[in-house]
């Protein structure tokens, strides 16, 4: 290699600054979304009301959450998932009830579509000794366990390996169910996905692994913090993968849909990357300098739920008035879980020592 | 002397450190074009470019591992972890790695590298992101420890961190980012890895404390004088090598000692200072040395379980005076 001038050198690709330095980048290029319409892919117009409701629901839940943390409320970290919930209600309608699901902590959305009520989401973000993870995990950590909702994870990345358990012991005990893990752009970086999706094929571990790939990490543009296309890491694993559009739930609901019925069929795993965009900052203190205005109104003018919201009233599934009274008995719901969250108690002090092992009086070293 | 925030103080360190050296780099999770997660490489892209600024994937394994070969291939790193609790990711770069190599090649190869970001916790943040890590990090022979509290020693022991031929962690807390204090602008000030010093003198007892949990003993002090009860505290910076010759002759005079630590109890810090005063000062003690440290659970999340998991000023209180027999 020919010696280069000392100043020309530079090793992190650039750009969330000024032209000069390489301009802003772009988070996400979008797949086209699927022209099917909710019959053809076998929904009913049941179950489109059911999926507006819920993501009508995580909106609303995070819109409050937000409020109540601007308020002083609670504290500690606040990740919205607002802008990706067509990717949590596509993939849940896609999947049996007891396939596993395991996430990063942008989980709220998560956990209200599997079996976490608001009033134990919003208690669990108050530290409420009512809330889902009884106070102690708070907004990282929602989880319900019961209904195969593995929980929220800190630790980027820190959660992929545990998937890869939860389906090998799913095929371990031939139970038919399957495992499904979502992780950021940001954790395609962590040597723990790679090497666990080394195991998975290898092994043939019934799982998908899923990128909701959002542009960001943090305050690094997907283009700034990983080379290539994301999906295309699977090539070099002999993985199955796909690319979709996660600012459309039908897009989602179809390719999971396909995608989960293979992996049940011939226990192979699949590496996914859906695309799709979070409106608010990283977490609560984000100047987000590192994107355009018009990139976020440009992802914003296809919102999701707006979407849907449209296709619903041009096939007359519901009214414009059904819809009315579906929101108003969400926001009705939320404002009731801010109150229950409110009024619910702290932990006992004793709950200090509890959940750290499984005996009644277990040892703690002083 | 100029009034610096603790962030500014360890800036100014790295800024006048990669000045004077053209090897010194920086790099980590969102330290460049964002400035720092927590603003402590703020300006420094600007002023040094994208070659010596370098903005990381978050791949801690990988970037603390170039760290260790760019070390041993003639640079000198400041690997920047968003916190330490990531670092753990990084374990076996910084314990199989940097600390053996020289070892194990006969001394052939150096590692002059820096790992340095925040330690411990940082209010309700969850069980994963408030482990203090500085005790653990201790037991392994081959590494420098400093977790300093205060911005004049943040200064002066950054720049000898970063002047040091082994590898050096270097411990701040997010919580004390914006604590403002007296920094010393004296032209290339330095303060020696390895001295302690004494912060607060007293003659009833002796409180060592480092971190954050420096300012807890300095609010359990102010307390305790109101009632006529005189702590000395000792703050000795630097985990490993540790001052033991000023705890020692500041238990020598006061007879007692808490250690205040914030790490768990088993095996940490604070065992390891109690079990050197009684090795070598036991005639002089008139108590046990009692500890303060985080019970050994994990952190809870919950605003009232956080509180009474955090040690306060009033366990140092409590402690004092079951030695002081008040
Ligand atoms: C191992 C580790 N390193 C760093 C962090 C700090 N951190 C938390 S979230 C985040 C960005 C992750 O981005 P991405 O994976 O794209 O997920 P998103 O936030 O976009 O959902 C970083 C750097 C962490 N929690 N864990
Ligand atoms: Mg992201």
């Amino acid at each position: 290699m020919a010696k280069k001038a000392k100043s020309d050198i530079s090793f992190a690709p650039t750009g969330m600054q000024s032209p000069e330095k390489g301009g802003v980048q772009k988070g996400v290029d979008l797949p086209p979304a699927t022209k099917k319409k909710h019959k053809s892919l076998g929904l009913s117009n049941d179950q489109v009301a059911d999926m507006y409701a819920q993501m009508y629901l995580q909106r609303r839940f995070e819109e409050r959450a937000m409020q109540q943390y601007q308020k002083g409320k609670f504290g500690g970290f606040l990740h919205l998932y607002i802008g990706q919930e067509a990717v949590s209600t596509g993939t849940v309608f896609a999947l049996q009830n007891d396939d596993d699901i395991i996430t990063a902590y942008r989980d709220h959305g998560w956990g209200l579509c599997r079996g976490i009520t608001p009033k134990s989401g919003m208690a669990e973000l108050f530290g409420k000794a009512t809330g889902c993870s009884k106070g102690k995990g708070g907004s990282m950590h929602f989880a319900n366990v019961k209904e195969h909702f593995w929980g929220g994870y800190g630790i980027v990345g820190g959660h992929i390996p545990i998937a890869s358990g939860l389906a090998f012991a799913n095929k371990y005990q031939a139970n038919g169910r399957i495992s499904t893990c979502f992780f950021g752009d940001g954790a395609v970086d962590q040597g723990a996905l790679h090497e666990t999706l080394n195991l998975a094929q290898l092994w043939k571990l019934p799982a998908i692994f899923v990128v909701e790939n959002n542009g960001y990490s943090m305050g690094t543009a997907a283009k700034r913090h990983t080379v290539a296309e994301i999906v295309d890491r699977a090539k070099g694993y002999g993985m199955k993968s796909a690319v979709i559009n996660g600012m459309d739930v039908f897009s989602v609901y179809e390719k999971m849909k396909e995608i989960a019925d293979d992996v049940r069929e011939h226990s192979e795993p699949w590496f996914v990357e859906i695309r799709t965009y979070r409106y608010r900052g990283h977490s609560m203190s984000d100047p987000q300098k590192y994107r355009t205005k018009e990139e976020l109104e440009e992802y914003q003018s296809i919102d999701p739920i707006e979407r849907l919201k449209a296709y619903i009233l041009k096939e007359g599934i519901r009214s414009e008035a059904d819809l009315k009274a579906v929101e108003d008995g969400i926001e009705q719901e939320v404002l009731d879980a801010v109150t229950f969250a409110d009024e619910s108690p702290f932990p006992e002090d004793s709950e200090l020592y509890e959940d750290m092992f499984v005996e009644e009086n277990p040892y703690f070293h002083v | 002397m100029a009034v610096l925030q603790f962030r500014e103080a360890i800036k100014h360190a790295i800024d006048e450190e990669m000045s004077r050296d053209e090897r010194v780099f920086v790099m980590g999770e969102e330290v460049a074009e964002y400035n720092g997660a927590y603003k402590v490489t703020e300006g420094l892209l600007d002023k040094y470019g994208y070659k010596r600024v370098i903005d990381t994937p978050i791949s801690e394994l990988g970037f603390a591992g170039l760290g260790v070969g760019a070390a041993m291939n003639g640079l000198r790193p400041i690997v920047e972890f968003m916190t330490f609790n990531f670092a753990v990711l990084a374990a076996d770069q910084i314990i199989n790695h940097a600390t053996k190599v020289k070892y194990m090649t006969g001394g052939q190869a150096d590692c002059p590298v820096v790992f340095r970001g925040p330690n411990a916790s940082a209010g309700q943040l969850g069980a994963t992101h408030s482990v203090a890590y500085d005790s653990m990090y201790a037991q392994f022979p081959g590494l420098k420890v400093i977790y300093v509290s205060e911005p004049n020693d943040a200064k002066g022991l950054m720049k000898s961190a970063i002047r040091d031929d082994n590898p050096v962690l270097f411990m701040e807390s997010e919580q004390m980012y914006g604590l403002k204090g007296e920094v010393s602008d004296e032209q290339d000030f330095i303060i020696p890895i390895g001295k302690g010093k004494i912060k607060r003198e007293g003659s009833d007892v002796t409180l060592v404390a480092h971190g954050k949990m420096y300012h807890i003993a300095v609010k359990a002090a102010e307390e305790l004088a109101k009632e006529g009860i005189e702590c000395e505290i000792i703050d000795p910076r630097t985990v490993k090598p540790l001052d033991v010759e000023l705890i020692l002759n500041s238990v020598k005079k006061t007879n007692r000692c808490i250690v205040v630590d914030e790490a768990h109890p088993f095996a940490g810090f604070a065992a390891e200072v109690g079990f050197l005063i009684q090795r070598e000062a036991f005639d002089y003690l008139d108590a046990p040395v009692l500890r303060v440290t985080l019970p050994d659970v994990n952190a809870p999340f919950s605003k009232s379980l956080f509180d009474l998991w955090l040690p306060g000023p009033k366990q140092i209180i409590d402690a004092v005076k079951q030695v002081t027999y008040k």
